[in-house]
């Protein structure tokens, strides 16, 4: 049995809500998958509580999202029905778990930038938009601290340890400038006070990132090629396994409930 | 998920009405920082407290159970040291 994608009418303000709530959704999962396989039990717990947080970020945006779109989607099927060419994530948070350190790199990034990019949307002209971004701010502040005391210890530890988050650094470097790219969809929004502008927040982010690694004796990669294409549903390899296994079951049984 | 040689901390959380910390359990972190984010990560999850404490575990000097008898035994027959000899007049409520 075959399942439909849904179709979503990508308006502005649908389309940059929904590349939230697939940011949240897609790092979520990843971290979901440590469960179980983390370096230490307390860590197995820090990082499912990150993901859960995640998670709910994710629904109230896909919540959002579809009240805003007006149709009969809601979150579920934003999560489950749609295929993947229609996420609209960041290529950063697809990008697969790999060794502890390169989760931790890949968190950090990202975490350094939601909590920038809440605490600006805290001021949106969009009441809903700047009550889930105050709400958020608060954890991904602390995904911020979680991360960045790893980094310092990972990078300031052992060889071995300072090796491979280097190696994770040097990797994911080329998946940063997404995160400050803007289109023309976005353009308006930031204009009319609803969106965010992240080139705004770019200085800042690197100030903290750069202080970060400089403690951990680490070094940020000087390329600036940037890899670009999530935004617009372009995405690498690793999405469609991700998805495969996150839609399984309403893919297999669906509308099933319990 | 072994967690050899790392240290082991002693968590206390004060809860939301609490006036003390008290002892919920204990975790492995290398250091005090971590130890504070773990506790954060696994005893404060259902909003259980306001306030965290982690001690090294090895800084808890404990009595021996070997010794209870000596230690705990002659508290037991001194039922005088409890205030339940006291009258309290009824207009004092509830104390």
């Amino acid at each position: 049995m075959t399942v439909a994608n849904i179709s979503v009418s990508e308006t502005p303000l649908v389309l940059y809500t929904l590349r939230r709530a697939d940011d949240a959704l897609i790092l979520g999962h990843r971290l979901s998958e440590w469960c179980g396989h983390a370096p230490m039990l307390e860590e197995d717990m820090a990082l499912a509580n990150t993901g859960l947080d995640l998670l709910g970020q994710a629904r109230e945006l896909y919540s959002y999202a579809a009240k805003v779109e007006g149709r009969d989607n809601d979150e579920d099927k934003f999560a489950y029905l749609r295929d993947v060419r229609q996420y609209r994530n960041l290529l950063l948070l697809e990008q697969p778990n790999g060794d502890f350190a390169r989760t931790m790199v890949r968190q950090f990034f990202y975490a350094t930038f939601a909590d920038l990019y809440w605490r600006a949307m805290m001021r949106s002209s969009d009441l809903t938009l700047a009550a889930i971004a105050a709400k958020s701010e608060k954890e991904s502040a602390y995904h911020v601290r979680h991360s960045s005391e790893w980094i310092v210890r990972l990078g300031d530890g052992t060889e071995e340890s300072h090796h491979r988050t280097q190696s994770a650094i040097d990797e994911l470097w080329a998946f940063i400038g997404e995160m400050f790219a803007v289109d023309d969809s976005e353009r308006g929004l930031i204009d009319a006070g609803i969106a965010v502008d992240p080139v705004a927040l770019r200085p800042q982010w690197l100030k903290t990132v750069s202080s970060v690694v400089s403690e951990a004796t680490l070094a940020l990669p000087k390329s600036d090629w940037m890899q670009q294409g999530g935004r617009s549903g372009r995405h690498s390899e690793h999405l469609g396994h991700l998805l495969s296994e996150l839609q399984s079951m309403q893919r297999t049984f669906p509308g099933a409930t319990w | 998920m072994a967690t050899p040689n790392i240290p082991l901390w002693e968590v206390f959380i004060r809860s939301r009405n609490g006036l003390a910390h008290k002892h919920v359990g204990s975790l492995h972190a290398t250091d005090a920082t971590l130890a504070l984010q773990a506790a954060r990560d696994i005893y404060t999850r259902r909003g259980e407290g306001l306030s965290i404490w982690v001690v090294p575990s090895n800084a808890i000097t404990a009595s021996d159970p070997s010794e209870k008898g000596m230690m705990f035994e002659p508290a037991e027959s001194k039922i005088y040291r409890h205030p339940t000899f006291y009258d309290v007049p009824d207009e004092v409520g509830h104390m």
